[in-house]
């Protein structure tokens, strides 16, 4: 099975491109690399891959343009995004313009395979879900609910604060999580930044970013001894934290309303 | 040449110029009637001296001549001659032989009637027996290098005694007898005209360049010295030092003009000064963000290879150390191009509505403690109903906490006050609300990048007037006049302003400019009505309805004031620049920079004032309704 996972790395840095390739072959998955979005997209229509990673700052056509494109194209291959220019502008535009994972540059080994797992996973979800429409394979985000990227979710409660927490889809691309490590309270949140850290039955780290910033007012115990409750219900019983946001108004623009994906 | 065009370009030698001519002139004019009038005075007197001796002569020879004693008058007239101011006197008869002279020798010599003497008379041909004494003296020279003689013909007259005289020496129908002539050497006056001359000609000369001297020093000193100075300080706000300051100003109009150049000077430092900053931090936030970009490609290939070979290496303890140190000095770096990041990244502000009170009494409490533990004092003197602003709270806070923690540091160890003081204060919406956006009824956009005015961005309208059809750029300030007209027009024709690409009107013909009854021009403002003023530009009548009717712009302003050393004024305009700063290894000099750059993106203002051992008081100015946030 892993033999056929593809994976295109699109950067114009061979040095990057060497590194991603590396980790992808060490990781037993076959991987293609092209220098830009162009001739990126003529690979893609030639043949399929799993999973894109790319770069933001390419020449000619930039990452953005290259998940409008693939958008445009109905090319539903998902895309993970890597910068240089790792800024939490950068990290929470790519979200929101279609990519399902950041990873700043530079990069641990460890944190690239994390995120290519996750990835892999995704991509299998979705051609599942594409393949068995009637089943309902993955628990959808309440209206209500805003969510960054496909993985964590916010929802503002009625006394100001916000709560957050990782999405149903999120917690089935990794593998059962063996211990959660959570921030404590008091302590500062930065929106697209790492803010929970999932150790795997794999023995892989995933991090969740925060969905806003904000300063954590309480986390959710229970998670820490029973993790399972993430999977049984993500969107009550499983939240991570809740938080007083500092930045509300102006982070909420760039998070995508759960009512969305209900269409 | 370029001499004189040295000489004659300096407004002082100009003026030293023109002013010595006039005086050479009329001194000279002057000096020239009085040494005429004078000569002519003397002249006159010696004639009328002349003319006396030689009456005199006449009646004192009246008797011997009528006795015809010989003898005796040519003793006399010896005698009369030995006086040294008395050249000659002679007696002539009619035939024009000398029968008398103080110069026996003469005596029986011919005059022709040609000679000097004789001919003021016989000048026609018949011999005139009368003539105004004017017309008797004359003054000639016996040779050209002789001093000038004075000679006065006198008739003698026949009489009723003469012709009837024992001596029956003259007929009775004879009546001029002869002529007495007595010439006297002007060699006195001419010395004492020449003296004279003399005289005035010194006293010309002394006035003229005493003028000269006297004119050149107040000159020197009121025109040409601030004009230098004016010149000088022109030249090095040119070549760029925007710190000259003219001093020893004047009282009058010069001293004026350097106080409004200091002023002027003063503003453009200051608007250079926040055009430098914001430049400034837009590069280095570029910088930031391209050496971000640049290191962390290379960075990636170094933290995957030694991660790589920290596996390929399980057992190898020495080499796993030693990698480790890689990986770890690799991830160091990274979160240190991660802080360069963050610094670029301050340029967008999260806005919301914050309450500035509360936002520096949470500055405060962070503070606290360091405000103990320095006995500084803190004085607030909150405006308890200072309204809410829309503006970054982080941000705002991290701009007080920074002034705090400056103030703190400059007051030291020995305690001091720090004061808080907040208050709205209003500055009227003309002349600094700007226009950034603009279109005609069929919504072209009438901003023209290409040309600014004050720096910014103008309107770009077709203009025709009197068959002419140019381009007019208006000031894009509102209130503000600096327009630019690409053609001549005339005011007073009917003027046509147009959209430059589709040419639709942009009069407005229901209205009339209320100042002059001239046309108006009417331009939308996308979001904020119209923009109307006078299109005869006869006027400065101009209307902003949108931003009038919000009134004055309101600020929130902040004054936070320190007893700390102060500081210096060399240092007061690089206190705002990154990578400056006197706390040598305790700060990282991007405090200042850092604040600058987050009042800046909210529209605000920073201002500095500081004096050396009193302390410093940084004024921070906020916009209080940014309800012009998209213009």
């Amino acid at each position: 099975m892993k033999e056929k996972i593809k994976i295109l790395i699109i950067d114009d840095e061979e040095v990057v491109i060497n590194s991603i390739s590396k980790i992808a072959t060490m990781e037993g998955y076959s991987a293609d690399s092209v220098l830009d979005a162009n001739s990126a997209l003529q690979k893609i229509s030639a043949s399929n891959y799993n999973l894109i990673i790319c770069d933001i700052m390419l020449p000619g056509m930039d990452g953005f343009q290259f998940l409008t494109e693939l958008e445009s194209k109905r090319i539903a291959t998902p895309v993970i995004m890597t910068t240089g220019y790792s800024t939490i502008e950068n990290a929470v535009k790519s979200l929101y313009t279609g990519a399902i994972e950041f990873i700043p540059k530079p990069f641990t080994v460890d944190e690239m395979i994390s995120v290519i797992s996750r990835g892999i996973k995704y991509s299998s979800i979705m051609k599942l879900k594409k393949s068995n429409d009637d089943s309902i394979l993955i628990v959808p985000c309440p209206a209500k609910y805003f969510r960054l990227g496909y993985s964590g979710w916010m929802n503002k409660d009625h006394d100001g604060s916000v709560l957050i927490g990782a999405t149903d889809i999120f917690i089935k691309t990794i593998d059962q999580i063996k211990k959660i490590e959570l921030l404590g309270a008091k302590e500062k949140l930065t929106q697209a930044t790492p803010a929970v850290k999932f150790e795997t039955e794999d023995s892989l780290v995933h991090q969740l970013y925060s969905v806003i910033s904000g300063i954590i007012l309480a986390r959710n115990e229970r998670l820490i001894s029973e993790p399972e409750l993430l999977e049984k219900d993500p969107y009550f019983d499983g939240w991570i934290y809740r938080i007083i946001p500092t930045e509300l108004e102006y982070e909420m623009k760039l998070l995508i309303p759960c009512s969305s994906d209900r269409s | 040449m370029s001499l004189t065009r040295k000489i004659f370009g300096k407004i002082s030698l100009k003026l030293i110029g023109v002013v010595s001519a006039t005086v050479i002139l009329i001194i000279g004019v002057y000096s020239y009637f009085n040494v005429t009038s004078q000569s002519n005075v003397l002249l006159a007197e010696v004639e009328r001296h002349v003319n006396q001796l030689s009456e005199s002569v006449k009646n004192s020879t009246r008797y011997v001549m009528l006795l015809n004693q010989r003898d005796h008058i040519q003793e006399m007239i010896n005698r009369i001659g030995k006086d040294p101011a008395i050249d000659n006197v002679r007696i002539l008869n009619k035939e024009g032989e000398i029968i008398y002279s103080a110069h026996p020798e003469d005596i029986g010599k011919m005059l022709d009637k040609q000679a000097e003497s004789c001919y003021a008379c016989h000048a026609e041909n018949k011999a005139l027996e009368k003539l105004p004494i004017q017309q008797r003296t004359r003054i000639f020279k016996t040779h050209s290098d002789s001093s000038r003689i004075l000679g006065i013909i006198n008739p003698i007259y026949n009489e009723k005694s003469c012709s009837q005289a024992d001596c029956h020496a003259h007929p009775a129908d004879a009546k001029v007898l002869g002529v007495l002539d007595v010439t006297i050497s002007l060699s006195e006056v001419d010395e004492q005209i020449r003296q004279n001359e003399i005289r005035e000609i010194l006293f010309a000369v002394i006035s003229i360049i005493a003028i000269g001297f006297i004119i050149g020093f107040f000159v020197k000193r009121w025109v040409d010295y601030p004009v230098r100075e004016l010149v000088n300080a022109t030249d090095q706000v040119a070549a760029g030092n925007l710190n000259y300051i003219i001093k020893n100003l004047s009282h009058d109009e010069l001293g004026t003009l350097g106080k409004s150049f200091n002023n002027m000077i003063k503003k453009l430092d200051e608007t250079n000064q926040q055009l430098y900053q914001s430049t400034k931090m837009a590069s280095l936030g570029q910088l930031a963000a391209g050496v971000a970009h640049e290191i962390n490609n290379p960075l990636t290939g170094v933290l995957t290879y030694s991660s790589f070979l920290l596996k390929r290496t399980k057992d190898n303890p020495q080499m796993q150390e030693d990698l480790n140190v890689i990986v770890r000095e690799t991830l160091r770096s990274r979160e240190i191009v991660k802080g360069l990041l963050d610094f670029a990244r301050q340029s967008t502000p999260k806005k919301s509505f914050i309450d500035v009170n509360e936002v520096i009494n949470h500055a405060i409490a962070v503070v606290n403690n360091q405000l103990k533990l320095n006995k500084v004092n803190l004085v607030k003197e909150f405006d308890p109903s200072l309204p809410k602003i829309t503006a970054d709270a982080n941000q705002i806070q991290q701009v007080f906490l920074n002034l705090f923690v400056n103030g703190i540091d400059a007051i030291g160890q020995n305690g001091g006050t720090l004061t808080v003081k907040t208050s709205q204060i209003s500055l009227s919406p003309s002349g600094i609300t700007q226009v950034k956006n603009a279109v005609c009824a069929k919504t072209h956009s009438l901003i023209d990048i290409e040309y600014k005015i004050g720096g910014m961005p103008s309107l770009r309208m077709k203009i025709k007037s009197n068959g002419n059809e140019g381009f007019v750029n208006l000031d894009p300030v509102y209130g503000s006049f600096r327009h630019y007209f690409g053609i001549a027009y005339d005011k007073n024709s009917n003027v046509n302003l147009a959209c430059p690409v589709c040419d639709i009107s942009l009069i407005d013909k229901n209205n009339k400019c209320p100042k002059c009854g001239g046309p108006i021009y009417k331009i939308q403002i996308p979001n904020q009505g119209f923009i109307e003023g006078c299109a005869s530009f006869k006027d400065d009548w101009q209307k902003w309805d949108f931003v009038d009717r919000a009134g004055e712009r309101k600020f929130v302003e902040i004054n936070i004031t320190d007893t700390g050393c102060g500081i210096p004024p060399e240092n007061l305009n690089k206190i705002f620049e990154p990578f400056f700063s006197t706390k040598g290894q305790r700060g990282t000099g991007l405090g200042l920079s850092v604040i600058w750059g987050i009042i800046d993106n909210h529209n605000g203002s920073i201002t500095v004032e500081s004096k050396v051992g009193f302390g410093t008081t940084f004024s921070v100015r906020l916009p209080q309704n940014d309800f012009l946030k998209n213009i």
